[in-house]
C-alpha cells in the first residue's frame, strides 16, 4: 500500500493533469490558426475582467448556467440524461416573452408572472421528455435532442411570423420588451438582476437538501442505481422521472426567461445559445454535487464570458471556449479512468453517472 | 415518368448518402456492444478536415482519407475510454459531440464559404441508360456507389459469414463470445474504430460533395442525431438504415418542394420542424409497447412480416462494458 503523502500528490497530480494538458492542447490549436496563446490568455482575462461591466457579463452567463447545472444534478440523481435542457430553456423563454409582450401589468406583478410562466413552459417541455421516456419508450437522449430542435423551430418561427416586431422582421429578435417587463439590474456598472441571483441561491438550497433529506431524494437515487430493484422495492420510479424531469424544466425554464428578460431584452432564436449544453459539461465534471457544479459553473462562465472578446481583440472565433471547455472534462473523464486502474483502492467518485441507451422502460409491476 | 420527379429522386439519393455511410458505420459500431454519441460532432469535424486537407493538397482522395482518420481518431477515444477506461460511453460520446462541433468551428474559421475541390460525376456507363432507375440511381458521384456496396457487404458480412457471427456475438452476449475464446474487448476496438472511419467519411462526403465547402455554422448540424435515431429506427439492420435515411432525405425534399410551390403558405421555418417530428414518430414507433398493439391488430399472416420490418430491439450488452478473466 502507498503511504499517504504519495496518495495525497497522486489525488493532485490526477486532479491537475487534465487542466495542464487541456490548455496545452488549446495553446498548440490557438498557433494552428497562427494566434499568439498569450495574446488569448489577455483577452479572455480582459473579456471577464476588465471592468465591472465585463465581469457582470460573466455573471449573465454564471445565472442560467448554475440554474441549468443544479436542474440536471436532479435528472441526473434519478439516471436520467436530460439533453433537452436545451429546448427547456427555449420554451421557459417563449412564454416569459409572450407575458413581456402582450400582458400589461406594472412590474411587480409581471415579473413573477413571467418567471412562474417560463418555469411552467420549461416544466411541460421537460414532461414531454418524460412522457415520451416512461410511456412511450422513447429514450431521453433523441426525444430530448429532437424537442431542443423543435424549440428552436418554433420560437424562430414566433420571431419571424406573429411576433416579428411592427417595423419589419428580420427575424433576429422580437421587438424590445417594455422596461416593467425587464428583470431590474443592480446598478448601471454592475447590472446584474439581484432576483436572479436569489433564485439561484434558493434552488441550491432546495435542490440540496431534496437530494440529501427528502424521501423524494431518496426515491430519485434509488431510480438512479437501479430502477428496477427500486421499483420492486415500491419505489414509484415512473413519478421519480417525471418529477425529476419536470424540476430540470422549470429551472432550465428560469435561466431561459433571464436571458430575454435581462441578457437581451427581447426574444431571439436559440435564446439558450448552447448554456444548456454546457451545463451538461459541468455536471459530468463534477458529478452530484451542487454546491462544486455552481463553482464549476463560474469558472466555465469566465471562459466564456471572456472568449467574447476574442472576436474583437484577436479576430479569433470565440468557439475556443467551448474546445478548452470540452477538453477539460475529456480529459477528467479519461484521467478519472486512469486512476481508478492506478489506484484501485482510491475512493470511486461519488455517484457514477452512469446511463445506456437501451430504451428501457420504466413500468410499474403486473 | 416526369422529368421534375425523377430530378428530385435523384438528389434525394445524393443527400441520403451521408446518413446512410454514417448510419451503416454507427450500425457496425454498435452491433459490436459500444455507443459512438458523437456523430453531431464528429460529422462536422471530419467534413472541416476532409475539405481543409482537400483543398490544401486538391486531392479529394486524401481529403476523403483525412476525413476517414478523423472519425477513426474520435471513435478511438470512446473506445478507450468505455474499454480500457471503464468511463460511461455515453458520457464520453456526448463531450466529444460538442468538443469537436466546438473543434471543427475553431480550426475551420479561415476556411469559411470558399471554393474547393468536389467529387465529380461519374455516372456508370451502362446502367444509366436503364430508364427512370438509371437516371435515379447510378447518376452520381463515387461516395453514393460506395453506399450501395456498404450495405451489402455490412450485411453480408453481420448475418452471414463467420466474423459477423463473432462481431453480433460481442454485442449481444459478450461472456458466451468470450467462452467460445473470442477476444471481445479486440473486435470492439476494431468494430468501433471502423465504424468511426465511416462515419468520417460520411463527414466528406457532405464537404466535398452534398453540400461542398465549409460553412459555421455547419450544415450537417442535427443530422448526426437523425443518423443515431434512424439505426434504432432501423433495428441495427443495414437495410433498413437506407429506409430510414431515404425516408430522412425524401421528407427533406419535399419540404424544400412545398417551400417553392406557390399554392402552399407554410413558413419555411416550421418545415425545418419536419425532421424532428419524424424522428420522435419513428422512435414511437418501434419503442416499447406501441409495435406489439400494432402487430396485434394485423391479420395474423401478416404480423411476422410486419415484426421483421418494425421490431427493433438494441443489442443486448449495448454501452456496457466486459471484463475478461
Amino acid at each position: 500500500m502507498n503511504p499517504p503523502s504519495n496518495r495525497t500528490a497522486l489525488t493532485v497530480g490526477f486532479a491537475l493533469l487534465p487542466i495542464i494538458v487541456s490548455l496545452v492542447i488549446t495553446a498548440v490549436l490557438v498557433l494552428a490558426v497562427g494566434s499568439n496563446p498569450i495574446d488569448v490568455l489577455v483577452a479572455v482575462a480582459e473579456g471577464a475582467f476588465r471592468n465591472s461591466n465585463s465581469f457582470a457579463g460573466v455573471v449573465n452567463f454564471w445565472i442560467p448556467l448554475a440554474l441549468c447545472s443544479i436542474g440536471l444534478i436532479v435528472t441526473f440523481t434519478a439516471g436520467l440524461w436530460n439533453i433537452g435542457v436545451e429546448g427547456q430553456m427555449i420554451v421557459g423563454a417563449v412564454f416569459a416573452s409572450w407575458a413581456a409582450l402582450f400582458v400589461d401589468l406594472p412590474a411587480p406583478l409581471l415579473i413573477p408572472l413571467e418567471i412562474v410562466l417560463a418555469m411552467i413552459g420549461g416544466g411541460l417541455w421537460a414532461a414531454l421528455v418524460g412522457f415520451l421516456k416512461t410511456r412511450l419508450g422513447v429514450h431521453e437522449i433523441f426525444g430530448g435532442v429532437a424537442l431542443n430542435a423543435l424549440a428552436n423551430v418554433w420560437s424562430i418561427y414566433l420571431i419571424s411570423g406573429p411576433w416579428a416586431p411592427p417595423t419589419g422582421g428580420t427575424a433576429q429578435a422580437t421587438a424590445p420588451f417594455k422596461d416593467s417587463a425587464l428583470l431590474p439590474p443592480l446598478s448601471s456598472e454592475f447590472p446584474v438582476s439581484l432576483l436572479a441571483l436569489i433564485l439561484v441561491a434558493a434552488a441550491l438550497v432546495i435542490v440540496t437538501f431534496a437530494l440529501r433529506g427528502t424521501r423524494w431524494g431518496l426515491q430519485l437515487k434509488a431510480t438512479g442505481k437501479n430502477s428496477k430493484s427500486a421499483l420492486l422495492l415500491g419505489v414509484p420510479t415512473l413519478q421519480s422521472a417525471m418529477t425529476a424531469f419536470i424540476v430540470c424544466g422549470m429551472l432550465a425554464g428560469i435561466g431561459g426567461a433571464y436571458r430575454v428578460l435581462f441578457t437581451y431584452a427581447s426574444l431571439r432564436p436559440l435564446a439558450s445559445g448552447g448554456i444548456g449544453f454546457l451545463a451538461l459539461l459541468v455536471v459530468l465534471l463534477v458529478g452530484l454535487r451542487p454546491m462544486f457544479a455552481v463553482m464549476i459553473a463560474f469558472t466555465f462562465a469566465v471562459i466564456l464570458g471572456g472568449s467574447t472578446r476574442l472576436k474583437v481583440a484577436l479576430q479569433l472565433d470565440q468557439s475556443l471556449a467551448g474546445v478548452l471547455q470540452g477538453f477539460i472534462v475529456l480529459l477528467v473523464l479519461l484521467s478519472n479512468g486512469l486512476r481508478q486502474r492506478f489506484t484501485p483502492s482510491a475512493v470511486e467518485p461519488p455517484t457514477p453517472i452512469t446511463a445506456t441507451v437501451e430504451v428501457q422502460r420504466i413500468q410499474p409491476p403486473v | 415518368m416526369d422529368d421534375n420527379l425523377i430530378n428530385i429522386l435523384n438528389s434525394v439519393v445524393a443527400n441520403a448518402t451521408p446518413l446512410v455511410i454514417a448510419g451503416i458505420g454507427e450500425t457496425i459500431t454498435e452491433r459490436a456492444g459500444v455507443v459512438n454519441l458523437s456523430l453531431d460532432g464528429s460529422l462536422a469535424l471530419a467534413a472541416m478536415i476532409g475539405f481543409v486537407t482537400a483543398l490544401t493538397t486538391q486531392s479529394v482522395i486524401l481529403g476523403m482519407i483525412a476525413a476517414m482518420i478523423a472519425g477513426a481518431l474520435i471513435a478511438l477515444i470512446i473506445a478507450v475510454a468505455g474499454i480500457e477506461l471503464r468511463q460511461d460511453q455515453v458520457a464520453v460520446g456526448f463531450v466529444l459531440t460538442l468538443l469537436a462541433a466546438d473543434l471543427a468551428q475553431f480550426l475551420g474559421q479561415n476556411y469559411t464559404r470558399i471554393p474547393g475541390p468536389t467529387l465529380p460525376y461519374v455516372p456508370i456507363p451502362v446502367l444509366r441508360d436503364i430508364p427512370v432507375v438509371g437516371e435515379i440511381f447510378f447518376n452520381h458521384e463515387p461516395l453514393v456507389y460506395l453506399s450501395y456496396a456498404l450495405i451489402f457487404v455490412t450485411w453480408y458480412a453481420l448475418f452471414h459469414t463467420r466474423s459477423g457471427l463473432a462481431h453480433r456475438a460481442v454485442g449481444e452476449r459478450p461472456a458466451a463470445a468470450f467462452a467460445r475464446g473470442t477476444n471481445v474487448n479486440r473486435l470492439r476496438y476494431f468494430y468501433t474504430i471502423l465504424g468511426g472511419a465511416l462515419v468520417g467519411l460520411a463527414g466528406a462526403a457532405y464537404s466535398l460533395a452534398v453540400k461542398p465547402g465549409w460553412s459555421t455554422p455547419p450544415v450537417m448540424r442535427g443530422d448526426g442525431w437523425i443518423a443515431l435515431a434512424i439505426v434504432i429506427f432501423a433495428g441495427w439492420h443495414p437495410f433498413r438504415v437506407v429506409l430510414g435515411a431515404y425516408l430522412f432525405a425524401g421528407l427533406r425534399s419535399l419540404a424544400s418542394a412545398i417551400q417553392r410551390s406557390p399554392d402552399i403558405q407554410i413558413p419555411l421555418v416550421l418545415l425545418n420542424g419536419l425532421p424532428w417530428l419524424l424522428m420522435i414518430i419513428t422512435l414511437v414507433l418501434v419503442s416499447g409497447g406501441a409495435v406489439e398493439r400494432l402487430l396485434n391488430i394485423m391479420p395474423r399472416p401478416l404480423q411476422k412480416a410486419m415484426r421483421t420490418v418494425l421490431r427493433s430491439d438494441p443489442p443486448a450488452a449495448l454501452g456496457t462494458r466486459f471484463d475478461e478473466g
